[in-house]
């Protein structure tokens, strides 16, 4: 029950990107097409059930064990890197079509802070192994929705009649915010 | 104390070093070979990632180069030489490469445009356009320099009179302050086109003749004028060039009232002769 919680929590209630907002500049800048945003949620999602599945033994076994603690921001920063990187070096060998449409957004992994973020959230509420891979493939699921909600709206955008100043990332704010407001709505679905 | 510094210095370095190897590993694996000739071509770009050729950066440009998706003409900032050098590399035939220059389609500055109310914001074109703008005619530049700043090659400023400058020594034609500009006045052309109206201003004339002294009034003296039939047009209350036919002289353009119209003094627009023309406490 709990990682049924866990789960609905991080993917739909405390969704990174719309209530947090973290992950901000992948959520803006690849949502344009609706199959590069499925691919760079995927690639997120992915990063972050790795960033928690690697990081929780790392700051239960060495940061805590040691009694050093404060050093989880620099621990963290350089797993997500290494991280980041392998999967930068395995999407190039396994899909160029995916590397190009990633582009410049694929390292930029490394500074989203949503992944840096799962990882100092999931030490903050003491969560188990278990509970942490849950929690970031969650985070990851719930970045992908946000992502796919996004691109959707945008691609029908394209057809839309938007005045000249507010084409681009003006109409694209405007939008992340009003779904913002509505991801609002998840806020009481589990206290009742 | 000494012995947490110890132990951060220790297990940071582990981490770090276990991360190392476990990365150098993957590197070997999962290495992609890739053609060298890219590499090459990326070196003969100007490498300004300035998007004129219509490519995200010139690393992307050099690929769709070696699908023979690109011509190697299609890089616009580097001009007639990088054209050659990459069409050698390619070993194909180097195709025409026009130089595209950007021309300031409105000579309305401070002098002879004049505005009627005062804008308070930010000082972009943008912004100011929003607002309506403090600009009495509506279709002129407003002088707050976006396309300056959008200008990546040093090939732009604002003249004393509020207008932009290009100077055709250094513009390289990638495009970007006539996309930054939001009332389309700064226009792209071949350098062979010589003749120009310069006014977007598409009220009647009359109106256009009330807010500025060099607008166009669409008079149609030049239309009369040119000497082969549709070269010169009246379209929106604006003379408008057809570059297919019209001759790119003088001869149509010296009866026009406001002089809105002429040709053939841009490329003399340096940015030597500029600063020569300025007084000199302002250089």
């Amino acid at each position: 029950m709990k990682l049924i919680m866990i789960f609905i929590s991080a993917s739909l209630i405390n969704n990174f990107v719309l209530t947090y907002f973290l992950g901000i500049c992948p959520f803006l800048g690849v949502s344009n097409k609706t199959e590069n945003a499925l691919n760079m949620g995927l690639a997120t999602t992915f990063v972050m059930t790795l960033t928690a599945a690697v990081t929780w033994p790392l700051y239960t076994y060495v940061l805590v064990r040691f009694n050093v603690p404060f050093l989880e921001y620099v621990a963290f920063i350089i797993t997500i890197a290494a991280l980041v990187q392998f999967v930068e070096m395995y999407i190039r060998k396994s899909s160029p079509a995916l590397y190009r449409a990633l582009g410049i957004y694929l390292p930029l992994i490394t500074t989203n802070c949503a992944v840096l973020g799962l990882a100092l959230f999931m030490v903050l509420r003491d969560y188990n192994y278990l509970q942490s891979i849950i929690f970031g493939f969650a985070t990851g699921v719930g970045f992908t929705i946000a992502m796919l909600m996004m691109s959707g709206i945008r691609e029908e955008l394209e057809f839309a009649d938007v005045p000249r100043h507010f084409r681009g990332t003006s109409i694209t704010l405007i939008i992340a915010g009003m779904m913002a407001l509505a991801f609002m709505g998840f806020a009481g679905l589990m206290s009742g | 104390m000494g012995e947490i510094v110890l132990i951060s210095v220790v297990s940071m370095g582990g981490v770090g070093g276990v991360l190392a190897a476990f990365l150098a590993f993957a590197d070997k694996r999962f290495k992609v070979e890739e053609d060298p000739r890219v590499e090459r071509l990326v070196e003969m770009l100007p490498g300004t990632n300035c998007g004129g050729c219509g490519y995200a950066g010139c690393r992307l440009f050099a690929e769709a180069l070696l699908k023979g998706e690109a011509p190697p003409t299609g890089c616009v900032a580097g001009g007639h030489d990088t054209s050659a050098g990459l069409a050698g590399l390619l070993g194909v035939e180097v195709g025409d490469h026009k130089r595209l220059l950007a021309v300031v389609l409105c000579r309305g500055g401070e002098a002879e445009a004049g505005r009627n109310a005062e804008y308070r914001g930010e000082m972009t074109c943008t912004a100011a356009d929003l607002t309506g703008a403090d600009k009495a005619c509506t279709y002129g530049c407003l002088g707050y320099g976006e396309c300056v700043d959008a200008c990546d090659f040093d090939a732009m400023t604002m003249s004393p009179n509020g207008l932009p400058v290009v100077f055709y020594d250094k513009c390289v034609g990638c495009g970007a302050c006539a996309r930054a500009c939001p009332r389309d006045i700064i226009e792209m052309h071949p350098e062979d086109h010589k003749l120009f109206v310069y006014c977007r201003n598409k009220e009647r004339g009359p109106k256009a003749r009330k807010v500025c002294s060099v607008a166009c009034i669409a008079c149609g003296l030049c239309v009369k004028d040119c000497s082969v039939e549709g070269g010169i047009a009246l379209k929106d209350n604006l003379a408008t060039v057809n570059y297919e036919l019209a001759p790119q002289t003088e001869e149509s353009t010296k009866r026009c009232p406001t002089k809105c119209i002429f040709a053939g003094i841009e490329e003399q627009n340096t940015k030597a002769n500029y600063r020569a023309t300025l007084p000199k406490e302002a250089v």
